[in-house]
Parts: C-alpha cells; structure tokens; sequence
C-alpha cells in the first residue's frame, strides 16, 4: 500500500525555523487536512512533501506513482485554451494527442464547462471557471495523490461545494488520497478522516482529530456539530488565538 | 504548422478590417495634395506626380538595383541583430548578474544617437557596406537583445512548479512554458528593430556610400529633383508598411492572441 510518510522534518528560511519536528503518515485512500493560521508554515509542508521543495531535516517516503496538485490560484498557462489546459498533464504523461483531448473534454464536461468554453484562452474565463479547469487538469491525470493548496478558498459557497463534491465522489470511490490545506475548518471536516492542526512560530503539530463517519454520510448537522465542538477546543482556540468573550 | 495554416485561414478577414487604415491613408494623401497646392510643386509635388515618377523609377534598372543593395544591407544587419540580439538577450536573462551589468550597456548603446555611430564607423570601416551595416546592427541589436532580456526576465515560477508536479519532461518544459512567454516578448522587439534597421540603413547609405537608395536620395537633393526624392521615400515607407502589415501583423496577432 502507498503511503506518504513523513518523520522528523525540520525546515527552516535562514535563521527563521518554519516548521520543526513534524511527523505524519498518509496512507492510501485517506484525506489528511492540515489546518492551521495563515503563515503558519502549511504551504512549505506541502511544498516539501510534493518535492517542489528540497528537505533539509528529517525524512519523506513518498511511495505513490503519479501526483497532482490544485493550487489555490488557478495557474492555468494564458497561451493555451481550456481544453489544452487540461490536457497538459496528459501531455506530460506521453498520452496521445487525440486520446488526451478526448479524455480533457469529458472531464471538462463533467465540471460543467460549456462545449463553448473550450476553446476559450484563461483570459476570457471568470475565477470560478478558472478554477474548474484547474481542477480538471490535476484529476484528469488520475492522480494517485491529490495536493490541494486551498484551492477553494477563493470561490462562492455553491461552487465550492460543487467541487468538494466532485472530490467527495473520488473519495467514497477510494480512487484517490488527498493531502489537504485549509484554514476552513468547517471545509476540513467535510473532507478529512484525520485533521492535523499546524501551530505556527515554528511551525508543529499540536493535535491530531480523526473523523469515522464516511464523508458521504456527513450531513450538514455533523458538520455544523463537529465544527461547534473543534471550535470550543482548547488547542485550536489557542492557535487561532480565538478568544471567546 | 498549426497556427501557421490559422493565420492564412484568418488572412481574408484581416485584410477586409484593413479599410479603415486604408482610409486613413487617402486622407494623409488628400492633404498632401492641399500642401502641394499651395506650395507649388518645386517645394511639395503632387501626389499623382510622385507615384508617376515611382512608376518610371520602377521600371529603371538601376533603380531597382539600388533597391536590392539596401535590403540586403538591411536584411544582413537585421539579421545578425535578430540571431545575436537573440541569443545573447536569452543569455543575460537567465543569470541576474548578467541582466544587472548589461542593462547601463545597453541604455548607453540606445542614448547614443545613430549618426554618432555612423560617423565612427566611416572613420573605422570607410565607405561602403560594413560601415551601413555596422550601424544598422549597433542601432537595432539592443532593440531585440532588451526584448529577449525582458522575455526570460518575467518567466514565472508559478508555471515552473505547477509543471514540476506532474514531472514535464525538459523539453516540453520549453515548447509549452517557456518559448510562448519568451517569444510574446521577442517577437514584437523583432518588428520594432526591423523597423529601425530600415530607416537606418537609408540614413547611413545617405552620408556613406555611393549607391543603394540612401545614396539615389542624396542625387536627388543635390539636383533638386524633388519629385524623385519624394517616389524614393514613398517607395521605402511602402515597402515597411508591406512587410509589416501583410507579413508580420497577422502573425503577431496569432501569437499574441491569449494576451489581455
């Protein structure tokens, strides 16, 4: 079984120690959240475990084949159009151009973009669109790991939801494992079997909340009571320096 | 290949929007006929005078013998400014120390007027090609090299890591990131220095050669030949007005399609 195991790992920016001493493991078909402030060292965790960042201290197994990543802007190439867009991890996997433009206009359809949309460049889409071309290029791969850098936090509630669904589907389908940062912690409960909370200044783990309800059977009241019950924990009042009056 | 056969596909309606420009020009021509009435034509001959005189020169030898000399001026210094401007443009923009120590260079090589240059290069080459050339390299080479500096210089990272993560191989890295960025840039310092080797090389053959359409231009003032003079600039300005708006723009605005 496939796994991203991460032990021991230290980073630091010069004299700035950004994360210190982080352990974890990821095992295939899971979705592991980290939550945490902004600037608390989530995105250079995820830089790291992707590869995009070399390591300095510790170790990182990362046995999964194939890999893709949702970034929280869009970074669709301006020079290709959407179905190019979409195909371009195809492309960079040697899938044949016919093939790959069969397989990125399905996938494009399946997000509810229009047939007209195709041939459209990303200067001509709105930030919603853009971020479903996004997400169409990195599940188009059939990745066996999915990063995702808040790649909802931009959007309205309802397209927010229509992806985390298209997501969901993967998830109930064990197709996919997902390593997820947020700092919604309402949108990590949906999503996650297990919630790392990240405390910053350096960057740690203080806590670890696991969730056994499926994803598809969390109706919105689990989420609203589990939310209810993380937001009156100690450590995460803490880290968000929430102070309840 | 692909967008090669868009632009010809795209050509029939890029010329059909062309009637404006086309109307903007009978207006410049009808108000050169105005001055040409009231300054006589000693001073300002008349439109339908100039392109007579066109006409004829067209049909003489020697004339289009000129021609051929300038555009080959022209061409050999654009091009080695295109390939070298290029090349080196791409060079400085990959390492910063580079871009920081040719950037005062090339402002100096720019301020520096073109008949500065062309008065060196009679004292260091004499009179004849190498001096026109030289000078037309000198005056549009940094024209492309700040252009291809400029291209690498904006490549963004984002791009870089996004394909990092699904592992493009190098040299789809560079069709598909690097070259449309690069070339957006390049490309439109390209027809700006073409642009410029032009005007240059008549200026430069004007003051040091004695053949090419720089020197039939000088015959011409000096004879006052004023009708002549004048076919011979309408003769250069159509012939850059040819070049780029048939062959250049329409492949410009292929390549720069995506942009805002």
């Amino acid at each position: 079984m496939a796994r991203l195991k991460v032990e021991n790992l230290s980073f630091s920016f010069g004299y700035d120690t950004i994360l210190d001493n982080i352990n974890f493991e990821i095992n295939e078909g899971e979705v592991v959240s980290i939550v945490g402030p902004s600037g608390g060292g989530k995105t250079t965790l995820l830089r790291l475990c992707s590869g995009l960042l070399d390591r300095q201290d510790g170790k990182i197994e990362n046995s999964f084949e194939t890999q893709a990543i949702a970034f929280q802007d869009p970074r669709l190439l301006p020079w290709k159009n959407v179905i190019d867009n979409i195909a371009f991890g195809l492309k960079a996997m040697g899938v044949p151009s016919k093939e790959r433009e069969a397989r990125a206009k399905e996938i494009a359809l399946k997000f509810d973009l229009e047939e007209s949309d195709f041939e459209k460049f990303p200067k001509e889409l709105s930030g919603g669109m853009s971020q479903r071309v996004s997400f169409a290029r990195a599940l188009v791969t059939k990745p066996k790991l999915l990063f995702l850098d808040e790649p909802f936090s931009a959007l309205d509630i309802g397209l927010k939801r229509e992806l985390q669904d298209h997501v969901m589907e993967l998830i109930d389908n064990h197709e996919i494992t997902i390593f997820f940062i947020t700092h919604d912690i309402m949108e990590a409960i949906r999503l996650s079997d297990k919630i790392l909370l990240l405390a910053p200044d350096p960057g740690r783990i203080v806590k670890i909340f696991e969730f056994d309800v499926p994803q598809s059977k969390r109706d919105d009241e689990y989420v609203y009571t589990q939310t209810a019950k993380l937001l009156s924990d100690r450590e995460i009042i803490e880290t968000f320096e929430l102070e309840f009056k | 290949m692909k967008s090669l056969l868009k632009i010809l596909r795209d050509f029939p309606a890029y010329l059909w929007s062309g009637w404006g420009a086309i109307a903007s020009i009978f207006l410049f021509i009808a108000a050169w006929d105005i001055g040409n009435q009231v300054y006589g034509d000693m001073i300002l001959p008349s439109p339908i005078e100039t392109f007579h005189t066109l006409a004829t020169l067209f049909k003489d030898p020697d004339f289009t013998q000129s021609l051929m000399i300038t555009l080959r001026r022209a061409m050999v210094g654009f091009g080695i400014s295109l390939v070298v401007g290029t090349a080196l443009g791409l060079f400085a923009g990959f390492f910063v120390t580079a871009s920081i120590v040719s950037r005062p260079i090339v402002t100096i090589l720019m301020g520096m007027p073109p008949i500065a240059w062309i008065v060196l290069a009679m004292i260091w080459f004499g009179m004849g090609d190498a001096t026109v050339e030289f000078t037309v390299i000198v005056a549009s080479l940094p024209i492309v090299f700040v252009g291809a500096l400029q291209g690498t210089r904006t490549l963004e990272d984002k791009f870089e890591e996004m394909a990092d993560i699904f592992k493009v191989p190098l040299m789809m890295k560079f069709f598909d990131i690097y070259l449309p960025h690069i070339f957006s840039y390049v490309f439109p310092a390209w027809v700006a220095a073409l642009g410029m080797a032009w005007k240059i090389v008549v200026m430069a053959e004007l003051l040091a050669t004695s053949d090419g359409l720089g020197a039939d231009l000088a015959m011409a003032r000096s004879q006052l030949d004023t009708a002549s003079a004048l076919a011979i600039v309408v003769a250069m300005v159509g012939l850059l007005m040819v070049a780029e708006y048939i062959f250049l723009e329409p492949i410009k605005r292929e390549v720069e399609k995506w942009r805002d």
